[in-house]
């Protein structure tokens, strides 16, 4: 398997002269590199309100994480395949560059073989995130990091134009955040591509997730500072996304099954419109609910938290393929069973979970409904409370429109008027 | 008595600690005149105090001698749960040692009771690595690391920290080779922002329930507070001392539960906490936290990444080796460990305990919710 951003890394030593490949990285790095490090942590440490730290052409091997406190930062590269932060013998350190900065921004350089994450950004204001790159350079691992690009308890991000390869969870995670725009970016071979959870406003529009486990993620998950709900997902290509899962067990995303295009979990108020999704082969969109997750009981969930997945809203999608070889034994046997030996899957699969509390007259709620308006794509209902007894196609439950919700916007100054 | 008193302060008059500004620390150690060599033993200036913790936090068993200075006619105030509260002009020092043997080979050991012979280390029988100085400015605190040289007769400010490649030898001459990591200074800020919001320095260890134990000073043991108190630093103690919080020590008579809990807190609860870096996570582990998922309790980890090492909750109870907090302890790998910084090596006695403390813990997670 290759990856493309490798070549230029590859390009990038050669013409430095550096000996830089993957087992000579590993060594102790050369007094240049060494002072090198030292210096940039040093202006990470003493950087101050309008600083541009600068990331010059070449590969510098960092061995502990990069940390920046200060508001009004720039961190600033030649390039996602020039400028490169090679982790790759780090000894300390749970991720890559640590933020936790307002205004902040780093762009045009990339983040290679963290140890943890590549980066987080937690609890900011003001973020942007353009074209830089993660990338574990060893492909789908196990022991790669969990998180690419990770803005956690943030208020007003943008990622954009960026390139997220190879974590063991998500490759842009976006966790515990308002106001969130994810555009024009690649994410692949992933666990998860990209993931919105517990976040409250988001738009991901524009970007291409594929070759993950699962392309687009909208997750809520329980005991948290806040739930999430508000996100729209559109005028994405989410394609072939069936690279096994490779997530650490124990883990969220250890559950998402290889061949999800977009998967939405116990997330409210989701909007999925406008996509390109194909070749997802377990299903084109999963709908579920905490229940299917792999963790839920009593004893390890709050009382407060809502796992049903409620006012989703699906429509004019172009699907294409997919469905057709699921993941899961289970699934695979409700392929055989229901759609036969050379059926698929139909392009939205839910768990069938509803709030039983809520029902008015027996119905969902009008605003908790899942609704699709999507041509021929139908909705497979897996019944998950009765384990797959009674598994039905029967659409006349999601007919049905939502509001619409408001696009994100990022204002100010900060943003330019973005 | 009285004239012996005065010489001493006549010689000493102009060794008390000195203050600098923020944006213009000294470079050297010396300059603050807070801990000085004499005689072949590092030594506190006038007016600067010892102290050491009950439960402390594990930094690859580095021993750690404290220090603490209140300017004269100021007084902390105590707090029963945060830090006590200190004037401007305060100082706190923190530095790390490894006991040394007579070859030179340095101890793995957590008895540092020997090490401070009549007033000071003895530096034929320690290596010096770093010192810490938190200071206390009208803006708040900042932390300052200082690496000590090979010489052990001076440390720089280093702001980007250091690496030194160390070997500990344990007592059945077992070797320990791992990378001393000293924090950058912001990366002091990872632990000592208890609050991440505001991102304000704090000290740590200067909490009443720390602190509330003995101490062998020079004119005999004291319980730390107190003597504080009547040295005229702290101001507010509680007359009764049984009011005053204490966490557990190893090698007291505390319950199981006690010790553990005292080991979370000063391990973990400085980011761990509803306000702290790792509110993120869901997981508190500060003294005082009550809701047992909370604690970890059958609770399923968040972005723990390949942290979760294939346990599915934080604290699996009776079951420490699939509790992902066992895991994490257990582990010296960057993206797995916990705590993320501060050490290279495997905290033995804490992990023993809190997988005691687990595998003592009734119940199970298995309850089906639906």
């Amino acid at each position: 398997m290759r990856y493309p951003a490798s070549h230029f890394i590859f390009a990038t030593c050669a013409s430095l002269l550096v000996g830089c490949s993957p087992s000579e990285q590993a060594k102790a790095p050369s007094e240049a590199a060494q002072a090198f490090e030292k210096q940039l942590i040093k202006q990470f440490v003493l950087a101050k309100p309008g600083d541009v730290i600068t990331i010059p052409a070449g590969v510098h091997p960092i061995s502990r994480s990069l940390s920046l406190t200060a508001d009004n930062v720039t961190i600033r590269g030649e390039g996602m395949d020039k400028s490169v932060l090679s982790f790759k013998g780090q000894i300390a350190g749970a991720e890559g560059i640590l933020v936790s900065g307002n205004n902040f921004i780093i762009e045009d350089l990339a983040i290679e073989d963290a140890k943890g994450d590549g980066i987080k950004i937690n609890e900011a204001e003001n973020v942007i995130i353009r074209r830089i790159r993660t990338e574990w350079t060893n492909g789908p691992d196990e022991k790669n990091g969990a998180y690419g690009i990770y803005p956690v308890q943030t208020r007003n991000t943008l990622i954009e134009g960026s390139v997220a390869i190879a974590a063991s969870d998500a490759g842009i995670y976006v966790g515990q955040s308002h106001n969130v725009v994810v555009r024009n970016n690649r994410a692949e071979y992933n666990v998860a591509g990209i993931e919105i959870e517990n976040t409250q406003g988001a738009d991901v529009y524009d970007n291409l997730a594929t070759h993950n486990t699962g392309g687009i993620l909208v997750f809520n998950m329980p005991n948290l500072p806040q739930p999430g709900f508000g996100t729209r997902v559109y005028n994405n290509r989410i394609i072939a996304n069936n690279t096994e899962n490779f997530a650490p067990e124990g883990t969220a995303v250890a559950s998402v099954p290889a061949g999800s295009g977009v998967v939405i979990n116990s997330n409210d108020r989701v909007e999925i419109f406008n996509n390109h999704v194909e070749d997802n082969q377990t299903a084109n969109v999963i709908i579920s609910s905490y229940f299917s997750a792999g963790f839920y009981t009593t004893a390890s969930t709050a009382d407060a938290f809502d796992p049903y997945p409620e006012g989703i809203f699906i429509y004019d999608n172009q699907f294409i393929g997919g469905g057709d070889s699921p993941d899961l034994m289970e699934l695979q046997a409700l392929r055989v069973a229901a759609f036969g030996i050379n059926g698929r899957l139909p392009d939205v699969l839910w768990d069938g979970y509803v709030n039983t509390d809520k029902l008015v007259d027996g119905q969902v709620p009008a605003d908790a409904r899942i609704c699709v308006q999507n041509g021929a794509a139908q909705v497979v209902n897996v019944d998950g409370p009765n384990n797959y007894a009674n598994v039905t196609t029967d659409m006349t439950v999601h007919q049905c429109a939502l509001d619409k919700l408001p696009a994100i916007e990022l204002d100010g100054a900060f943003f330019g008027g973005q | 008595m009285r004239l012996g008193l005065l010489l001493v302060l006549l010689l000493t008059g102009c060794s008390q600690p000195q203050m600098y500004e923020r944006e213009n620390p000294p470079e050297r150690l010396s300059a603050w005149q807070v801990v000085t060599i004499e005689d072949g033993q590092l030594v506190p200036r006038d007016r600067v105090v010892p102290y050491d913790l009950n439960m402390a936090l594990f930094t690859d068993n580095a021993h750690k001698f404290r220090t603490v200075y209140v300017p004269q006619g100021q007084q902390a105030t105590y707090q029963a749960e945060d830090a006590l509260d200190f004037p401007v002009g305060s100082i706190i020092s923190k530095t790390f040692y490894y006991p040394k043997d007579d070859n030179g080979k340095l101890g793995y050991h957590t008895d540092y009771s020997g090490d401070f012979g009549a007033k000071g280390l003895n530096l034929q029988r320690v290596k010096l690595i770093e010192t810490r100085i938190l200071v206390r400015h009208a803006e708040g605190w900042q932390a300052l690391p200082y690496v000590w040289n090979d010489a052990q007769t001076e440390a720089t400010l280093e702001w980007a920290g250091d690496i030194k490649p160390l070997t500990l030898t344990d007592a059945a001459g077992n070797q320990v080779a791992f990378s001393y990591v000293v924090p950058d200074a912001n990366q002091c800020a990872g632990c000592h922002a208890p609050n991440h919001t505001d991102g304000a320095i704090k000290p740590i260890g200067v909490k009443a329930r720390h602190i509330n134990k003995a101490y062998l000073f020079l004119g005999g043991q004291d319980n730390q507070l107190v003597h504080w108190q009547q040295a005229g630093m702290l101001s507010n103690l509680p007359q009764d001392l049984a009011l005053v919080p204490r966490n557990a020590r190893f090698d007291s008579e505390d319950s199981l539960e006690h010790k553990a809990r005292s080991y979370l807190d000063i391990n973990c609860g400085h980011c761990h906490n509803p306000s702290g870096a790792a509110d993120t996570s869901g997981l508190w582990l500060h003294q005082g936290q009550q809701d047992l998922r909370r604690l970890g309790r059958c609770k399923p980890p968040v972005a723990a990444g390949r942290g979760a090492g294939h346990g599915r909750f934080s604290i699996m109870p009776g079951e420490a080796d699939k509790s992902i907090i066992s895991y994490r302890m257990a582990s010296t790998d960057p993206g797995e460990m916990m705590p993320e910084l501060g050490r290279g090596t495997v905290d033995r006695d804490g992990l023993a305990l809190i997988n005691s403390w687990i595998n003592a813990m009734p119940g199970d997670c298995s309850t089906p919710g639906h």
